[in-house]
This record gives structure tokens, C-alpha cells and sequence, in this order.
């Protein structure tokens, strides 16, 4: 740490994941009871990740590519802590956030300004912090106006802008990002490009899942593609691009 | 969890604000859903089968005090047991201790318990109710009893109930016994008595029910000194209140344990 050319901090380490789903085909007891008597299977197993490993240092900023079902967002699952591995292990240092999918703790009943605190609160705030940050959380999403009402009477764009702002705003270190670039109007979107791109100035690490291949380029300097499960590309993003289209 | 006292306090505000929100009698719910159940008991049990059949005094307060408590343990257990399924959409995106959840749910079963729980005092005190230290002790002896116990049962079935519903159903039966098998509308005496016709170590189960211990409790702190009769509160009560609150603490232990286990697998499975 005190050497002088200290060498890139290790972000977040992944090394030999294995990610296997019990697809079960019982959901009550009476059907898994009357399976363990004819001795039929109850389950089949599938491997949405198979054996990855990889290394993401402080302040890369990392896009992962695949076709649909191909587990980026298991992945992201994984780092974030939501899901466990079977087998490998996920190291991370730091707080790690995950936009994974904005506003799954808004609740419609209650107001803008009462979600802001509880969303803030379950990604990991205190109160002090939520205090502090409160309006600027609000001026971000610019429904000032609408802060008090119900958050069932927002606009789906209004929503999402109001869950990205809250989520952009916790203090973190890695920050995984799933998907949600695409949320709000063209203004909007650009307000948030903009922002993570601070983010990833100030020096955070970043993961980033999106089909879009123009926010890839402009956001990540590499890029790991992956194909069922399984790695096939670890390099420089336009070569990444390129390892996507022909898979 | 600790550490997270904030987001549970939230986590309950939000249970508490949320819960009768579109609804033009609001918490007047929690008034009016115990009382028309405890008009029908009345009537049933104290008008046409004649107070309670063992000749209660004041069955009135007793029938009062029993659902009282035993509505703490449904409303507990049943919010518990739905908790995490219920809040599926966060479970499954975001990492948070899940615990929470159940933690959660029962202490906003307990804020709804205090609505009743002051009707209760008035209608004790407008029947001379002038509590004593002990009496008060019991009852927050019997609310503690409650709680740890749906507590403990909450997690297990909570975490059952993610992969199979079938928990939710199971719940539901078990609260309609919890009436009856506590001595809510009857007397301890006249089933004990039964039970140990049958066999000693029955009706001894039937004590060793943290709820009826619970309920006991509740008798002693709000019913007893308003009579006058001189039928005994059961015998060893503190013995098996004691029992049921140690049984209640390894109940939360395995629950812990139970539930740690099956959390590994909320997130993909719910
Ligand atoms: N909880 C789960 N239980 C069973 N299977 C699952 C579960 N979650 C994901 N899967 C399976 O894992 C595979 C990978 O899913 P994942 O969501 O990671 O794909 P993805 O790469 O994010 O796709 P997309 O581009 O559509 O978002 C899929 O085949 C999916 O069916
Ligand atoms: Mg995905």
C-alpha cells in the first residue's frame, strides 16, 4: 500500500463459479411426497454458470455481454450477495451496490418522499446519509413537484426516474449495473450516462449488463462475453463487441 | 441486524401505514374484526351454552383477556410466516439481512395488539380491575411468551413457506386451534380434568402449550383479581410459564437455524 507504483487494487474476484438452479417440478408437499414414492425425479439441475473466473481491479469499468440466458444476470447476482454460489468463490472489497433493477423495493402506497427513505435505508444508508442526500436524490429524478404524492400515481418514467436517483446516490464502491440504462426519456438517460460516467471518474468500479452496444463502448474499456454459462472472451471492449457477433 | 435498526424501523412503519391504507375505517379494524369474533364467542359460549359451561365469573373479562392474546399469536405467526414471500420483489434483487422480514412482521402484529390490549385495560378497570405488581409481571410476562413463540414458529414456516406454500395453509389451520387449545372459551379445569382421565402426561402436554401459559397469564393479570370466586389460577403456572419461555428461546434458536438454512436458496426459489 505504501509502495510508490502500488499495483491495481483487486475489486472483486470470481474464481471458478459454478451456479446451478434446481429447476423443481413440485411446489407443494403432497407432489414432492407422492415423487419420492414413485421414485420419480422431482428436479433436474442446469448449470447457468459454469467454472468462470475472472478479476476486475479498482476502477475498471467492465461490460458483460451475452444473448439472453446466458447469465449475466446470475452473475451480477452472485458478486451482489444475492444468490450463492455452488461451488468457486466471489470475493469483493468494498460496498458493493446493485442496480439490478431499480425500484424493486418501492412500495405503490406509499409517497415519493417515504420510498426515497426506504429504498435508501434497504440499499445500506443510514438515516444521517439519507438526511444529507435527500435532495439532492430528488432534484436528480426532477419530480420535486411530486414528491408527496403516492408513488402509484407516478408515470412508469417518473417511477423509474425516482428509483435510479435514489439508487445512483448511495455512497458505494462497486457499482453493478443491470440492464436499466435504458430507463426514462432521452434527457433522462443522458442525465445518467453522464452521472455513472463521473462515478467511473471518481475512481469506482463498475459492471455493467447491456444489450446496447453504443452505451458498452462509451461506458467500459473491457469487456467479458459470455455464452451459456460459460466464459469465452476476456479483452479489450470493441474486441468483445466483435467475440459477441461471432460467437 | 442490529445494524440495520433503521431500515427495520422502516421496514415497520411501513407494515403499519400500508396495512389498512384504502380503507375509510382504517385501524378501526383492529377494533371491530376481535370484536365481532369475541360477540360470537359470547354468545355462543357465554348465552346458549350457559358462561362458559364451568360456571366462569365475569366471563365476560375472560373471554376478553383469552382472544386478546391469542389474536397477538395469530396475527404474529401468520404475518411471519408470509413475510418473506410477500417481499419476494426486494428478496430476490437486493442483499439484506432476511431476518428483517419476520422480525418485522411480528412487531407490527404487536403495534396492532396494543389497540386491543388498551380496550382491554379499560374494560378490566371499569370491572375493578386495580392491577398488582405480580399481575402486571404476568402479563408482560404471557406478551413476551407470545411473541417469542410466533416468532420462532414465524421463521420456520416463513422459510418453508418459500418453496412450499403449503406452510401458508398449514398456518391457517393451526390459528383456528389456538383458540381451542388454550383455555380461551373454557376453563383450564374443565379439559385438564378430561384429558387427565386419559392420561396424566396429556393434560400435562396440554400445559406445557406456551399459549396456555400465555392465556393463563393473561387470566391471572386482568381476569383474577376481579373475582371473587376462589377457583384457582392452575397449579405450577409460574413452573410452566418458566418451561414454556425456555422452550420458546430454543424454539428461536432453531428457528435461526432452520431459517439460515433455507435462505441460501430464498433468493432463486421464492
Ligand atoms: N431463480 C432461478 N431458478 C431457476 N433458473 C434460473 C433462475 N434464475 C435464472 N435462471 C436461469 O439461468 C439462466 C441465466 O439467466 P440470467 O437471468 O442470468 O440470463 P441473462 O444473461 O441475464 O439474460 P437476459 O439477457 O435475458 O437478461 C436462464 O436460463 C434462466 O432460466
Ligand atoms: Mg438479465
Amino acid at each position: 500500500m505504501t509502495t510508490v507504483t502500488a499495483p491495481p487494487k483487486l475489486s472483486i474476484l470470481v474464481e471458478n463459479v459454478r451456479k446451478t438452479f434446481l429447476l423443481r417440478h413440485t411446489h407443494s408437499f403432497k407432489e414432492a411426497f407422492i415423487s419420492k414414492i414413485k421414485k420419480k425425479q422431482t428436479s433436474t439441475s442446469f448449470d447457468a454458470l459454469k467454472d468462470v473466473s475472472f478479476e476486475i481491479n479498482e476502477g475498471e469499468s467492465v461490460a458483460i455481454l451475452g444473448y439472453n440466458g446466458s447469465g449475466k444476470s446470475t452473475l451480477l447476482k452472485l458478486i451482489s450477495g444475492v444468490l450463492e454460489p455452488d461451488a468457486g468463490r466471489i470475493r469483493t472489497r468494498g460496498r458493493v451496490g446493485a442496480l439490478i433493477e431499480v425500484g424493486a423495493g418501492f412500495h405503490p402506497e406509499l409517497s415519493g418522499r417515504e420510498n426515497v427513505y426506504l429504498n435508501a435505508a434497504i440499499l445500506g444508508m443510514s438515516k444521517k446519509e439519507i438526511d444529507e442526500r435527500f435532495d439532492d436524490i430528488v432534484a436528480f429524478s426532477e419530480i420535486e413537484d411530486f414528491i408527496d404524492s403516492e408513488v402509484k400515481h407516478y408515470s412508469s418514467g417518473m417511477f423509474l426516474r425516482l428509483a435510479f436517483s435514489v439508487a445512483i446516490h448511495v455512497r458505494l464502491d462497486i457499482l453493478l449495473v443491470d440492464e436499466i440504462l435504458s430507463v426514462g426519456d432521452a434527457p433522462f438517460r443522458e442525465k445518467c450516462r453522464k452521472k455513472i460516467r463521473e462515478l467511473i471518474g471518481e475512481g469506482k468500479t463498475m459492471v455493467v449488463v447491456s444489450h446496447d452496444v453504443g452505451t458498452v463502448r462509451e461506458l467500459c474499456d473491457r469487456g467479458i462475453v459470455i455464452k451459456k454459462g460459460v466464459k469465452i472472451f476476456d479483452g479489450p471492449v470493441e474486441e468483445a463487441i466483435e467475440a459477441l457477433k461471432n460467437q | 441486524m442490529f445494524r440495520r435498526r433503521y431500515l427495520l424501523r422502516l421496514l415497520v412503519r411501513k407494515g403499519v401505514s400500508t396495512r389498512y391504507r384504502n380503507s375509510a375505517l382504517g385501524w378501526g379494524w383492529s377494533y371491530v374484526k376481535p370484536l365481532t369474533q369475541y360477540a360470537i364467542y359470547f354468545f355462543i359460549m357465554g348465552t346458549i351454552l350457559g358462561r362458559g359451561r364451568g360456571g366462569i365469573e365475569n366471563f365476560a373479562l375472560y373471554l376478553l383477556a383469552g382472544i386478546v392474546v391469542v389474536n397477538l399469536f395469530n396475527e404474529a405467526f401468520t404475518n411471519a410466516t408470509k413475510s418473506i414471500v410477500d417481499n419476494k420483489a426486494l428478496v430476490k434483487k437486493i442483499y439484506l439481512p432476511r431476518e428483517l422480514f419476520p422480525v418485522a412482521a411480528v412487531i407490527v402484529a404487536f403495534i396492532h395488539f396494543l389497540p386491543q390490549a388498551a380496550v382491554l385495560t379499560i374494560v378490566a378497570a371499569l370491572m375493578g380491575w386495580v392491577p398488582t405488581a405480580l399481575e402486571l409481571a404476568a402479563i408482560l410476562l404471557g406478551t413476551l411468551i407470545v411473541v417469542l413463540f410466533a416468532t420462532g414458529l414465524g421463521m420456520i414456516f416463513g422459510a418453508v413457506n418459500v418453496s412450499f406454500r403449503d406452510a401458508e395453509n398449514f398456518v391457517e389451520i393451526i390459528r383456528m386451534l389456538a383458540t381451542w387449545f388454550s383455555p380461551v372459551l373454557y376453563s383450564y379445569v374443565l379439559i385438564v380434568d378430561k384429558l387427565d382421565q386419559v392420561g396424566h402426561w396429556l393434560g400435562t402436554l396440554y400445559m406445557l402449550n406456551p399459549l396456555t401459559s400465555a392465556v393463563e397469564l393473561f387470566h391471572y393479570g386482568f381476569w383474577y383479581g376481579t373475582t371473587t370466586d376462589s377457583r384457582p389460577t392452575p397449579p405450577h403456572l409460574l413452573v410452566f410459564s418458566l418451561v414454556g419461555l425456555a422452550a420458546c428461546f430454543v424454539l428461536i434458536i432453531v428457528g435461526q437455524v432452520v431459517f439460515r438454512r433455507f435462505e441460501r436458496r430464498f433468493a432463486q426459489d421464492v
